[in-house]
């Protein structure tokens, strides 16, 4: 492989990873702070794409669409905080896990029932167009999203730091009991959060429509699943670890495929997991966890 | 019986079987999400022994579950040094790596599949089920059922009294392989074919679901859910995705209502106890 294509493999990698980088942190909060496997992240990310590609499909202009995307995801993101975490704080971790799961086959059969399992084709928001630089060819949307994610990353980061709510969060996430006890109000801060992640969900599966140009009821589970392996690469908890996590899941596929074929990059993806959890559990970028480590 | 109450009985045999697999590791404290992994490993080496070495399929079925329950005596030394939700996504990984790479297997037909000679009919496999649930039965019987239950309820505690916990724990996580790998042999078997992409994520979380929603308390637990998840989508036939719909809220009711599943060890005894006052008046 040339030095120019190599080159271009590892801008497309990168680009691909931007759409992991979200997922990761929306998995990241919820393990972050409630010790919570979220499983419904995949079908959160599913209902935004969903919604505004409904939305576009009734007729709405893009900005109105994409907002009904974004409420979709936030609602429903709350009803999976309404109806798993909620009850059963304080259980064994795999409780909340499986009501997730519960909601994940929930969303995409009720959006198969309402749309039928064909691929949809999603309008193109933008012409396709892009950017030669150096001899590298960047796709716009793609760089559009890598920003945004980026900013949209940087943005939750600031307002975990920076914010009451956030301080909040970080509060529950260190101990809840605790929180409760100095003032926090545990049943505004959670519900708020899971409102975060929905929408870095939704916003997630709306990027990757316009990316990809297509929707489906179980257009959330690939990238969930590499989404988790991003969190768990990058250090379970720890927002930059699931932004390098998903440039690097997203590296490590394009390349995978470039030498070995597409066969074979599930293997070095999920192998390179494997390889992590047993050799390092808790992640590149682990020591430095917005929470300590408590399971 | 009707071809259709085989069929059905057939399903939920291996349904009961491979939710048993799921049962072990996870009275443990233990959530295996890579069953449909080691499902694949052994129904595989149990198609390849039989059709190019033209073995008995008894000797395939038990080949298949060795070589099941060996991979998961292999990967749970290193792989149990961690626990909680990082063993959980270590065996997800493990699958997606166990199913990615029969996709490439060329003896076995990746992508495009592997057809099964040897026939296991409807007796064939409820006999191997039931053996299967025989045996865990009688192990739930013995000493090594109370030390997966103490693991599972306090590992330091367990551990302050002399048991080798991370030894009972290993010795869970390949015994339930080991029961997958029947599980997969057996699902070879009977639908004569194999494809890589049956052995996905989803079938794993669906063989948890069975055990959690059923109970990991007690043997019955994992047979009330498989027996739940295979039945209760055939009589809500009415509309085929509206089944997964109800399905889906069903789980959600039952884990905030009995996060312990449906069978607890209380009701058990209750129902236990029952039955002896009745013998005894």
């Amino acid at each position: 492989m040339s030095g120019a294509v190599f080159a271009q493999q590892l801008v497309n990698g990168i680009m691909l990873g931007g759409i992991y980088m979200l997922i990761a942190v929306a998995f990241t909060l919820a393990i972050g702070v409630l010790n919570f496997l979220n499983f419904s992240i995949p079908g959160i990310f599913m209902v935004g794409a969903i919604a505004t590609w409904r939305a576009l499909e009734n007729g709405w202009p893009w900005v109105g669409a994409i907002a009904a995307g974004l409420l979709a995801a936030g609602v429903a993101s709350y009803l999976v905080e309404r109806f798993t975490y909620r009850w059963m704080r304080g259980l064994d971790h795999e409780i909340p896990l499986v009501s997730s799961l519960g909601f994940l086959i929930l969303f995409e059969n009720l959006v198969l029932i309402g749309y039928g399992s064909d691929q949809q084709t999603f309008p193109a928001l933008m012409p396709d167009f892009n950017i030669r630089v150096a001899g590298l060819v960047i796709g716009t949307g793609q760089l559009i999203s890598l920003v945004l994610a980026l900013v949209l990353v940087i943005a939750a980061s600031g307002l975990l730091e920076r914010t009451r709510i956030g301080r909040g969060i970080r509060a529950v996430a260190e101990n809840a009991d605790t929180a409760t006890i100095l003032g926090v109000e545990i049943h505004r801060v959670v519900p708020a959060l899971f409102i975060l992640i929905g929408l870095l969900s939704g916003v997630s599966g709306i990027l990757f429509a316009m990316n990809y140009l297509q929707v489906s009821a179980f257009m959330g589970h690939e990238i969930g699943l590499k989404g988790i392996a991003a969190m768990v690469i990058g250090g379970m908890g720890n927002i930059w670890g699931a932004i390098l996590g998903g440039l690097l899941i997203g590296l490590i596929e394009v390349l995978s495929i470039a030498f070995f074929g597409a066969n074979r990059a599930d293997i070095c993806v999920y192998g390179a997991l494997l390889l992590l959890l047993v050799v390092r559990p808790e992640g590149l970028l682990g020591g430095s966890a917005i929470v300590r480590e408590k399971l | 019986m009707s071809g259709y109450g085989e069929a059905i009985l057939v399903m939920l045999a291996i349904n009961i079987v491979v939710a048993l697999a799921g049962y072990l590791p996870l009275a443990a404290g233990q959530l295996n999400l890579g069953i449909a992994g080691f499902m694949a490993v052994g129904g595989y080496t149990s198609a390849y022994l039989t059709s190019a070495y033209h073995l008995p399929m008894g000797v395939g079925m038990a080949a298949g579950a060795a070589a099941a329950g060996l991979l998961g005596l292999l990967v749970a030394v290193p792989v149990l040094r961690t626990s909680g939700i990082y063993l959980a996504l270590a065996t997800f990984a493990l699958g997606q790596v166990i199913q990615a790479a029969f996709l490439n297997i060329e003896a076995v037909g990746a992508a495009a599949g592997y057809p099964v000679k040897p026939y296991a009919g409807f007796t064939v496999v409820l006999s191997v089920a039931f053996g299967v649930l025989v045996a865990v039965l009688l192990l739930s019987r013995t000493r090594f059922a109370l030390l997966l239950t103490a693991t599972k309820n306090d590992p330091l505690v367990t551990e302050l009294f002399g048991v080798d916990v991370r030894a009972i724990r290993v010795a869970a996580f390949s015994l339930g392989a080991l029961i997958a790998g029947i599980g997969g042999a057996l699902y070879a078997h009977h639908y004569s074919y194999l494809e890589p992409q049956n052995f996905n994520i989803m079938l794993s979380v669906y063989i948890a679901l069975y055990v959690l929603l059923g109970g990991t308390q007690t043997v019955a637990g994992p047979i009330v859910g498989a027996a739940f998840f295979t039945l209760l989508p055939e009589l809500l036939r009415a509309g085929s995705h509206w089944r997964f719909v109800i399905f889906a809220v069903l789980i959600i009711l039952v884990m905030a209502v009995r996060p312990e599943g449906l069978i607890t060890g209380a009701l058990a005894r209750r129902l236990r106890f029952g039955k002896r006052r009745e013998a005894a008046s």
